[in-house]
């Protein structure tokens, strides 16, 4: 499951972290997770809760703020929303689209002791 | 190779992440993690500096940082790695095999084979005389740069040569993990319906060529090509398409000189 391996890398950049930035234990973990991004968040929520049993984040809260998709329209030559990757441009209809934003996974912000 | 993993493993490490989540938690019991449960359980108000921390980092910047080692391992010794992803049985190892027999004598091959259990694919690819190594992610469901990192010591790869990864079979979070190949090739069979495209949109999106493969069978199927590769091109508007038959040889010679063309253009050195 794909989830637990993200959940896994997450865990890794917590303990990396710990060290850099001096902290013991985490308590409140904030990720950015684009609409197109491929992660179920659902299913994220489960496989952390699993991973970071046993570690310094072990009962921390996850927090996810969702970001929307956007593509760059070439025939329009504009940005423009989209929900899925097979969308096509609003707009124009096209799919000659290049997605620019809302394609990350990212660890956002901790909230640590 | 992996300079930055440090982890002291073997060249193929058979699951290094099943560690033991499983355990029955008691927290009475005198166990020895590392963590303290007293931190854990009981915060004493006022005695803890809660504060925040900034990170902003990708989740998968570790796994990026062992692909961008491996790529620059790649780019150095003038290989063309693909990385080849499907839905399990598209026909990925029937692939391959056929195309060692058509460009074994003329360059360097090599496979590393990704299946969650068992070595028959690494085998079928060993019985054309080519290298390979056989990577079991046990219950992982795709390869990831560390582990490719570490498979890597393991092969004598030939300068100039090809380097095949066979991804386990699945189209979802193979699409995620970057193992450093120049390309990922997306392998679908006629057999599995045209719609796989926005089906599993991330993993075509991520492709740079798509196979179609066990085009022998379309006259069996109600399979509608075009319509596949529209729904291809709506999710990557840059991908490549090529149809083919890795059993009776139907547009192999299109993927062979796709290859060689590829291989050629790992001889060049950008700035
Ligand atoms: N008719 C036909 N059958 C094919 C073709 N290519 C592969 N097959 C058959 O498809 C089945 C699966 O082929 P494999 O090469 O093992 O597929 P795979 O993608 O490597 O499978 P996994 O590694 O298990 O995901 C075998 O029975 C092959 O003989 C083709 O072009 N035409
Ligand atoms: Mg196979
Ligand atoms: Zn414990
Ligand atoms: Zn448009
Ligand atoms: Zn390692
Ligand atoms: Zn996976």
């Amino acid at each position: 499951m794909h989830e637990m391996s993200l959940c896994e890398g997450i865990l890794q950049t917590l303990e990396q972290q710990a060290e850099v930035q001096d902290y013991q234990k985490v308590r409140t973990v904030w990720l950015e997770i684009g609409a197109l991004a491929g992660v179920e968040v659902e299913a994220l929520r489960f496989s952390f809760d699993v991973v970071m049993e046993g570690s310094l984040a072990e009962g921390a809260k996850l927090e996810v703020i969702s970001v929307p998709g956007q593509a760059w329209c070439i025939p329009c030559g504009i940005n423009v929303p989209v929900e899925q990757l097979y969308d096509p441009c609003p707009h124009c209809g096209s799919h000659q689209l290049q997605v620019n934003g809302g394609d990350q996974m990212r660890i956002k912000e901790l909230e640590v002791e | 190779m992996c300079g930055i993993c440090g982890c002291g493993e073997g060249p193929v490490h058979l699951d290094e992440h099943e560690h033991s989540h499983e355990h029955e938690h008691e927290h009475e019991h005198d166990h020895n993690h590392t963590h303290s449960h007293a931190a854990v359980h009981s915060h004493a108000p006022g005695l803890s500096q809660v504060r925040m921390v900034q990170i902003e980092q990708s989740i998968l910047a570790k796994n990026n940082q062992y692909a961008h080692e491996n790529r620059r391992f790649f780019s150095d010794h003038g290989l063309l790695v693909l990385n080849l992803v499907s839905s399990p049985g598209s026909g990925k190892t029937t692939l391959l095999t056929e195309t060692i027999l058509r460009l074994k004598d003329d360059i360097g091959i090599a496979v590393i084979e990704g299946d969650q259990q068992t070595a028959r694919d690494a085998e079928r690819i060993l019985a054309t005389g080519v290298q390979a190594l056989q990577i079991n992610t046990g219950k992982g469901c795709h390869l990831d740069a560390h582990r490719v990192g570490h498979a890597l010591e393991k092969l004598q790869l030939q300068d100039h040569s090809v380097l095949f990864i066979e991804n386990v079979g699945n189209l979802v979070c193979p699409s995620a993990f970057d193992l450093g190949e120049a390309h990922k090739v997306v392998v679908l069979s006629v057999t599995e319906g045209e719609d796989k495209p926005i089906k599993y949109p991330d993993m075509f999106h991520a492709a740079d060529l798509m196979i179609l493969n066990k085009i022998d069978l379309l006259p069996h199927l109600d399979f509608n090509v075009e319509e596949c590769i529209q729904y291809a091109k709506q999710v990557n508007p840059r991908i490549k398409i090529l149809s083919l038959s890795a059993k009776t040889g139907e547009g192999m010679d299109n993927w062979v000189q796709w290859l060689k063309a590829e291989l050629q253009l790992q001889l060049i050195a950008y700035a």
